[in-house]
């Protein structure tokens, strides 16, 4: 008997472990978001202009804004300051050593940024801006870029004209990009000669305060 | 009360040895080896053996020994501007199994850590839906819940190494990842009330922190095995993981994972939201960039012993102890070098084998005392063999930050003190 129990009750045991709930059409939890709910948080912004708020704003009152709210991060002119963003420059330097990556020389969409800037900034004080402020703080970086005049004005309705320069040069992931066990089988014995150490790790300050002594 | 009875007191020397010795296994040369206080040691009697120990619930939550002070999350200064948009590491080198103790998971915030009411916490989901919903936390656990255990591992982790060898210690060059027990609902059954319309293909989820993280997934991943988690490792997720809910989207990199997770809509084509364009988008040599660069391939590290962790016994017997995991499923083997790569031998993978989540791996052997140079390299269910680091620049380049999933290598001198290398 017991013999025969067993095996059944291991295999009941396995089904217990590995059964997902079966949840068939709705369960009737939750209630409906109100339009005004959906108004006050759905702030997102697509590259096809969806989420776009009616609004404008020019190169002139970016500038005056950005000093006010952005510059002390970014510096002036979006050039950055100590380890906070760079957003203006670097065009042409992705394919070197030091690659400078900004709305101007690596961002692939501008919308992008209207999207990050009234949900994330200013820093400490985020989802503050007009409508109005983001348009004119877009006018001014992307003036900084060099990719619009000084008297540029951005609005809801020339937005999609506005392209950026690095759009076209991304792609999708084309992993796995190394060899798979089905094209190389991974060496086991023998498989240098010689072996010599190229680099060490530099001494860098990575012991965090309060690690030198008793705590 | 007949006479009072003494509490142990824990000796100020012993655990300033200890904390030292957390410290000093940090600087090259010296050793960590903890001084025994000889009032201790037999024949003597220590006083936690004489006298009442500390009595029940004098500490509510409890905390681990005074002992174990080394064993904390650390952050790299110069790597960022402020400590709210930042990283802190979890310390492998200290941990064993796979499970990371939340106290220890590693952080990256880019806002700082929102401190939410759950009361006042909500889950949105709105866009090409039949009808937009709102939940409260109490609805979420009334949706049927599943347990799975997933690693989450940055993508960025291993990121300051492309240029070659940086940090020394496994905390800082591999530490950008933890595994731990979720409790949560899967997304599919929280879309379903919704009623997600045939034109949907992406979803964006957002936190309720002040960066309002969000990130494009695919609705394909989202029904696949996506959950909504609200508890870690049986408790609450921790502020700093999300409190009080979190999206799991197992073996994808990290910063999908959002946090304070307060809105998902469902839409026809991806945001492209800065942490999908400007960061977590991988630069090649010739300029142009990887995106939507999701799955985190095989990976594995030797965390002891490790520069944070040296050999501390001289020669003998030495176990060597790490962690392997695939976001594309599980680890079918890991094998290790001693001698930088010329013989490889197989790794014993110890405890539970699950799906993408943390392996544990040890090999044994008798070290004689001479200088190692110590590999591990993982090959996954599905065939992916974890590469050198200089395979992946080969291809890739050195500018590209995330996904860095090449081979460590771990210098184990003489006197057992181990630095971080690159060989030939």
């Amino acid at each position: 008997m017991l013999k025969f129990l067993k095996p059944a009750l291991i295999a009941l045991g396995l089904f217990a472990v590995i059964a997902t709930p079966v949840v068939a059409g709705k369960l009737g939890i939750g209630r409906e978001a109100t339009p005004a709910e959906i108004k006050g948080w759905d702030i997102d912004v697509r590259p096809d202009g969806q989420g776009l708020p009616e609004g404008k704003g020019t190169v002139e009152t970016g500038e005056e804004l950005f000093q006010e709210k952005c510059a002390a991060c970014h510096g002036e002119f979006a050039e950055g300051v100590d380890r906070w963003p760079v957003l203006a420059g670097g065009q042409d330097t992705l394919d070197s050593d030091r690659p400078v990556k900004t709305v101007g020389s690596y961002w692939p969409y501008l919308s992008t940024a209207y999207d990050y800037i009234f949900r994330a900034m200013p820093f400490g004080d985020a989802q503050s801006l007009s409508p109005d402020e983001v348009y004119a703080l877009l006018a001014y970086i992307l003036n900084m870029n060099d990719l619009v005049d000084d008297d540029f004005e951005l609005s809801k309705s020339n937005f999609l004209t506005v392209r950026l320069p690095n759009e076209k040069n991304f792609i999708d992931d084309p992993r796995p990009d190394t060899p798979i066990l089905a094209q190389k089988k991974p060496c086991m014995e023998n498989c240098k000669t010689t072996v010599e150490i190229t680099g060490r790790a530099r001494i860098v300050d990575v012991t965090p305060d309060g690690e030198k002594g008793s705590n | 009360m007949a006479g009072t009875p003494k509490k142990t007191n824990i000796s100020r020397r012993g655990f300033l040895s200890s904390a030292v010795a957390g410290s000093a296994a940090l600087v090259a040369g010296s050793n960590p080896l903890q001084a025994a206080n000889p009032e201790n040691m037999a024949p003597n009697v220590p006083d936690w053996s004489r006298y009442l120990g500390a009595g029940v619930a004098e500490q509510p939550y409890g905390m681990p020994s005074e002992f174990e002070k080394q064993v904390i999350r650390r952050n790299v200064p110069w790597l960022t501007a402020s400590t709210e948009s930042s990283v802190s590491f979890t310390p492998i080198h200290e941990l064993d199994g796979i499970i990371t103790p939340n106290g220890v998971c590693f952080e990256r915030h880019h806002a700082g850590i929102a401190m939410v009411d759950p009361a006042d916490h909500r889950l949105m989901i709105n866009g090409l839906v039949d009808k937009p919903m709102m939940f409260t936390m109490e609805d979420l656990k009334r949706f049927p819940r599943v347990n799975k255990i997933f690693f989450l591992e940055c993508a960025a982790n291993s990121g300051m190494e492309w240029r070659g060898a940086q940090l020394n210690g496994c905390q800082f060059t591999q530490g950008m990842v933890h595994c731990v027990e979720y409790t949560g609902v899967p997304l599919k059954y929280i879309l379903e009330e919704a009623g997600v319309k045939t034109n949907a293909k992406w979803l964006m989820p957002e936190g309720a922190d002040a960066a309002a993280m969000n990130r494009s997934l695919p609705l394909e991943k989202a029904l696949d095995d996506c959950l909504v988690a609200f508890k870690m490792n049986g408790e609450a997720l921790r502020p700093e993981q999300g409190y009080p809910l979190r999206l799991v989207v197992p073996g994808w990199e990290g910063n999908l994972w959002i946090k304070w997770l307060r809105r998902i809509e469902v839409g026809d084509m991806p945001w492209q939201a800065r942490e999908e364009t400007s960061k977590y988008t991988d630069l090649m040599e010739d300029g142009t960039s990887r995106r939507f660069t999701w799955v985190m391939d095989a990976k594995s590290v030797i965390t002891s012993p490790s520069p944070q962790a040296p050999i501390t016994h001289k020669k003998g017997h030495t176990v060597i102890s790490g962690l392997a995991w695939s976001g594309r499923g599980l680890i079918d083997y890991v094998d290790i070098t001693l001698d930088g790569g010329k013989n490889w031998r197989r790794a014993r993978i110890d405890g539970l084998r699950l799906p993408k989540a943390l392996h544990r791996f040890y090999y044994e052997f008798d070290w004689d005392g001479s200088p190692l140079l110590l590999q591990s390299r993982a090959v996954d269910e599905t065939g992916y063999v974890q590469p050198t680091k200089d395979e992946l620049r080969t291809v890739r380049g050195t500018s590209s930050i995330y996904h860095n999933n090449g081979i460590q290598t771990w210098h184990v001198q003489e006197n057992g003190q181990v630095e971080n290398v690159e060989i030939s």
